[in-house]
């Protein structure tokens, strides 16, 4: 052992060597370092503590700038700390302070030496323990040291008391029973002239106010007079981050306040201050309109400042502002919008967030224009960002600002062609929202969805995909919208859809379904409209009848809708020939064909359907076509039942479900439930439930009923064959009990409402329950004129979209210690507690020390507010293990107070303190089983 | 309160990192790591502060500054203000600038060599620092106090120690 060391002294290598050769290393500096850590390994077990304290100087480097685990040196520092000499000393603490932390296991062989130290007379020494014990300090070490903290709270050397003030804040928040030790000399220190003290007592303050400010509330005439007579900024800033806090829970104060902070916004020069005044008006004293109109002026200087910096502390703290006082926004609306093009992202991102406040039902339309322009020119992730703002701001509180949804609609489609787009999901979800919720914007929907699906360049972006599935949803859906669905099924069956994912592939192929089962029953209509010669009237008649079924209650929205239809209609009708229907036919086939083999099974199930469905009608129609005009109507009436039943399964409509839809469904009175579902099992061994539709959101029973019932027809039509689809109907028959009822009498018949029935739409507040509720927008008269058109009904669910309000951060985080600080306030000021702090001792608490004995600790009752109970009542446990220890040191403790304090007050002050002190460790025991039941008892009082 | 301070040259190696919060060696790197990575993408002439609360956490604000082939990074939460704390990277690099002065003549704030003395001088930047921010908060602000602390120090260890520990490049400063 003693070669090695001789060695190490006698050629170790400094620090300096290290970073010298680190620098000049040939061998790679990863090499180089575990071999310098080698020879650390070494040099540290030496006895020689100068060896020794090199090699942990040198670790403490590799650790702090290299990153390299310093934990196997711990106890190695903690040898080095006990030398008498302060170079070595001085790189103990360094090396302590960066490798401790509360689970290293030497941490409490470390009190001694912080003892020692801070009861050195050597100030420096005093200063690196403090500097140690403000970084590693836990509950053991702050409560075995508060007595040398205490001391040195009034020590007479201004370098060691600024320390020790702010050290007191970690000695609170770990040992939070300290308050009643070190609480009143903190105060004290309000009053000191000193700068360097007070910016450290004021810093104190801040921090602990950032936790609970109404704790402090009773310190507030002396921040007060802090805040008047103090010239130095560091400290006003301070002041006035504790007065943000206090003033927002007490209203008097903030009146009291408001002027000194103005008189400061005027006169400062430094930025700082002046920011700081600002940000705290903005903040807490939003409703002195002064006030804020000189802050919002200061603003302004800020925002067209040089200066970035101040740009965007400006915009911030705009972004403040804005909720209660949105003039200041628009003040500024050309600096803001300026902004937007800054070559700084925070910059551009802060004019974003005051853009989107500015955005009301009347602008909304003006703002987006300019913001997808902005869109247009910016990077991608300011692209994004844009979009992001304009898509979450239309979409709040069910697009409660869209009054043009026609707009608002072909917006999203504009939105989703800007190249850098990436926010496809939202757009997929918002389109397919809206058309459930607005029956009105459907036409201009699938016009948007056409335009989007026939651009066979938008099938290269993967970014796009889900916004074209939505679009291919909606125009499967509301296809009686189209102007052409000939033109619709090319642009859903074009080759390039080969690019799309399977899972939207499938959706593309049942749209193409629906518009097929819609192109073949608008042709047949046509053709027996001209077969049996029936009235022009037939045909209107017969399209709107098997469109909108009854759902069309609403007089307006029928009115509108029919409109539509017909002019489709009759565009339509022109265009559906025996030729175009038979290229249809083909086209279908000739698409879809590949594809019955497809290795996804959900692209190959609706392949399939298809095919299937055009096997059974094909022939037929072909026959037909073919035929005299005698057979048609006989054959005719044969696939046009086919066709009819799929067109009457297709255009039920769909519609937003509320996610506790089935909570609210009756049990019919005849049914008998299994108990736990137990007779599911064995159903569900014979089948899967039904894959997560993507849409499934939006699918309320009876679509469900319908869809399901529709399937099964067309399978059993068309498949007879299929092994599945037997299989499935047998079960059916087996099982009917579990099934949705298939016959529409029924589902009438039952109980509960079905979630889209127009025929509640009406009056639906005689019917509280009921699933749907319609939006009565009041209709504003004086709208410009492309508002001039209603904003068309939006269907809301009463519960869904209520969405929760984020849950407030519990208030009293740091319980114990503002706890203890109330304590000690309220009692040293002789205030008359509260109601709220009755669980406090007034002043009558020193005249009753017999009764103390029942005292239950305020910091143990609070505790109830607590959310988990497990930290402080573990950490209590941890105390009183320590109980012995504790009471020689509280006897220390008075000791020390009584040395220092000499006014009589004081000393009745302290004794009370400690009185409370004992009496709570007497009264522990007990405490401990009611800290849990939460009582506040009222006999303190 | 100040939660860390960095110092890490254009290349995002790490000069000087002091955390007030105990992190393991291995996340104080990712954390560098990151800073960097958003501090080589932001261009000259615009603001000095980054959204912060992505990498360290709700109520983060981060301010750095740019000299020559450095960066200095505080973070810190809403109980500093953004404007002080940028001046008090100010008050860190004078002081700096004031202690190593004679080891560099060059006109340029900071330079490679430069760098390199402030690596080499790291132990004493420490002690600077802690003069400055102690535990998080922020003690001192007068770069002159800070010297006076710094220059009492290096003779205590001076006297208490035969063999000086001061690199001859710091201990010039301290005898003029």
């Amino acid at each position: 052992m003693s070669g090695p060391s001789l060695m190490d002294s006698l050629f170790q290598r400094t620090l300096e060597d290290l970073i010298k050769g680190l620098r000049q290393q040939l061998i790679g500096e990863q090499a180089f370092i575990s071999k310098a850590l080698e020879e650390i390994r070494k040099e540290i077990k030496s006895t020689d503590l100068s060896t020794k304290s090199t090699a942990l100087l040198k670790l403490s480097y590799l650790s702090s700038l290299h990153f390299h685990d310093m934990s196997f040196a711990t106890f190695h520092a903690l040898e080095v700390l006990s030398s008498p000499r302060f170079s070595h000393k001085k790189i103990a603490y360094h090396g302590i302070s960066l490798s401790f932390h509360d689970s290293t296991p030497v941490l409490l062989l470390i009190t001694n030496h912080l003892r020692k130290d801070l009861t050195s007379t050597n100030e420096f020494e005093v200063s690196l323990s403090l500097q140690c014990l403000s970084r590693i300090a836990n509950v053991d070490l702050a409560r075995d040291l508060t007595p040398e903290v205490f001391i040195l709270l009034s020590s007479n050397k201004l370098y060691v008391r600024k320390k020790a003030i702010a050290v007191v804040l970690r000695v609170f928040e770990k040992y939070p029973d300290s308050v009643r030790v070190c609480f009143k000399r903190l105060v004290e220190n309000l009053e000191n002239s000193d700068p360097q003290i007070l910016s450290a007592v004021v810093g104190v303050f801040c921090e602990l106010a950032c936790k609970d400010a109404r704790s402090y509330l009773p310190l507030a005439p002396e921040f007060y007079k802090i805040l008047v007579n103090s010239k130095n900024n560091w400290i006003l800033i301070k002041v006035l981050k504790i007065f943000t806090k206090l003033a927002s829970l007490e209203p008097r104060l903030a009146k009291r306040v408001v002027e000194p902070i103005c008189d400061h916004m005027r006169r400062t020069g430094a930025k700082s201050l002046l920011f700081e005044c600002v940000q705290t008006v903005v903040t807490s004293l939003s409703e002195y309109d002064s006030a804020v109109r000189l802050a919002v002026g200061k603003i302004r200087e800020f925002l067209v400042d040089e200066d970035p910096n101040l740009k965007y502390l400006g915009l911030r703290a705009l972004s403040i502002v804005a909720p209660k006082h949105l003039w200041a926004v628009s003040e500024n609306k050309e600096v803001v919008i300026k902004s937007l093009s800054d070559a700084d992202p925070n910059i551009k991102i802060g004019s974003l967030r005051l853009v989107m406040a500015m955005v009301s039902e009347h602008s909304v339309a003006e703002i987006s224009r300019v913001l997808v322009n902005y869109a247009l020119k910016s990077d991608p992730e300011f692209c994004n960002e844009i979009l992001g703002s304009i898509l979450s701001t239309c979409s709040r509180n069910l697009y409660e600002i869209i009054v043009d949804f026609d707009w608002y609609v072909s917006l999203l489609g504009e939105m989703s062609k800007i190249p850098h787009c990436q926010k496809g999901e939202e757009i997929e979800n918002q389109l397919i929202d809206i058309g459930m919720r607005v029956k009105d914007v459907r036409p201009e929907l699938v016009h948007v969805s056409r335009d989007l699906l026939i651009d066979p360049a938008l099938l290269g972006n993967t970014f796009l995909h889900r916004v074209l599935s939505a679009a291919a949803w909606a125009s499967g859906e509301y296809v009686e919208f189209s102007r052409n669905p000939l033109e619709l099924m090319e642009a859903l069956l074009q080759p390039r859809t080969c690019l799309l994912p399977p899972h939207i592939r499938a959706i593309y192929i049942q749209s193409a379904f629906k518009v097929l089962v819609f192109c073949l029953s608008t042709y047949l209509m046509q053709w027996g409209s001209t077969a049996s010669s029936a009235s022009p009237d037939n045909l209107r008649s017969g399209v709107s009848a098997s469109v909108s079924y009854e759902s069309f209650d609403n007089l307006s929205v029928e009115n509108g809708a029919d409109a539509t239809v017909t002019r489709g209609q009759t565009y339509t009708s022109a265009s559906i020939t025996n030729e175009s229907i038979l290229n249809l036919l083909n086209l279908v086939e000739l698409a879809l064909g590949p594809l019955f083999e497809s290795p996804d099974v959900e692209v190959q199930e609706r392949a399939r359907n298809v095919l299937g469905f055009i096997d059974l009608t094909k022939l037929e129609l072909l026959n037909s076509s073919v035929q005299g005009e005698k057979d048609l109507e006989r054959r005719g009436v044969e696939c046009s039942k086919t066709i009819e039943l799929m067109h009457d399964a297709f255009s039920k409509e769909l519609g937003p479900v509320s996610l506790s839809a089935q909570g609210k469904v009756y049990l019919p009175d005849g049914l008998m439930l299994v108990e736990n579902l137990v007779g599911m099992e064995m159903i569900c061994a014979d089948i899967e439930p039904p894959s997560s539709n993507l849409f499934s959101f939006g699918i309320p029973y009876e679509e469900k009923d319908g869809v399901s019932f529709s399937n099964l027809q067309i399978e059993a039509d068309s498949e007879e064959s299929n092994e599945a689809t037997s299989l499935l109907a047998e079960h059916r028959k087996r099982h009917g009990l579990y099934y949705l009822p298939l016959g529409k009498s029924e589902i009438i018949s039952n109980d509960y409402p079905p979630a889209n029935d127009p025929t509640l739409q009406g009056n639906i507040n005689d019917n509280a329950d009921d699933l749907v509720k319609l939006t009565e927008e009041s209709l504003v008269p004086k709208r410009k004129s492309n508002h001039a058109k209603p904003r068309p009904v939006v269907v809301k669910l009463d519960e869904v979209d209520a969405k929760p309000v984020g849950v407030k951060k519990a208030e009293y985080k740091d319980d114990s210690l503002s706890g203890a600080v109330r304590d000690f306030l309220y009692g040293m000021k002789d205030m008359v507690p509260t109601s709220s702090q009755s669980n406090l001792p007034g002043k009558a608490s020193s005249k009753r020390k017999g009764k103390e004995k029942q005292h239950t600790d305020p910091h143990v009752e609070t505790k109830g507010n607590l959310v988990d109970y497990g930290n402080p009542s573990s950490r209590r446990r941890k105390h009183r293990s320590h109980g012995k220890e504790r009471k020689h040191r509280s006897a220390r403790e008075k000791n020390a107070e009584e040395r220092e304090d000499t006014g009589q007050k004081e000393k009745e002050k302290s004794s009370y303190c400690h009185g409370r002190h004992k009496s709570r460790q007497r009264a522990e025991e007990p405490l401990n089983v009611s800290a849990q039941t939460t009582v506040i008892p009222d006999f303190l009082l | 309160m100040i939660k860390a301070v960095m110092v890490m040259n254009t290349q995002g190696k790490p000069r000087l990192a002091k955390f007030y919060e105990y992190l393991p060696v291995e996340k104080q790197q990712e954390l560098i790591r990151r800073v960097f990575a958003v501090l080589c993408g932001r261009a000259e002439n615009v603001s000095n502060f980054i959204e912060a609360e992505s990498i360290f956490g709700p109520d983060s604000r981060l301010v750095y500054k740019h000299f020559a082939t450095l960066y200095f990074v505080f973070v810190f939460d809403s109980s500093e203000n953004e404007l002080a704390v940028l001046d008090l990277i100010q008050v860190f690099v004078e002081t700096l600038d004031k202690c190593f002065k004679n080891v560099c003549e060059l006109d340029i704030v900071f330079n490679y060599s430069k760098e390199m003395t402030l690596l080499e001088n790291i132990f004493w930047i420490h002690t600077i620092l802690d003069e400055i921010i102690f535990g998080g908060q922020v003690l001192e602000t007068s770069s002159a106090e800070v010297m006076k602390a710094v220059e009492e120090i290096s003779k205590l260890e001076a006297a208490s120690n035969a063999i000086t520990l001061i690199p001859k490049s710091a201990s010039g400063w301290r005898s003029r």
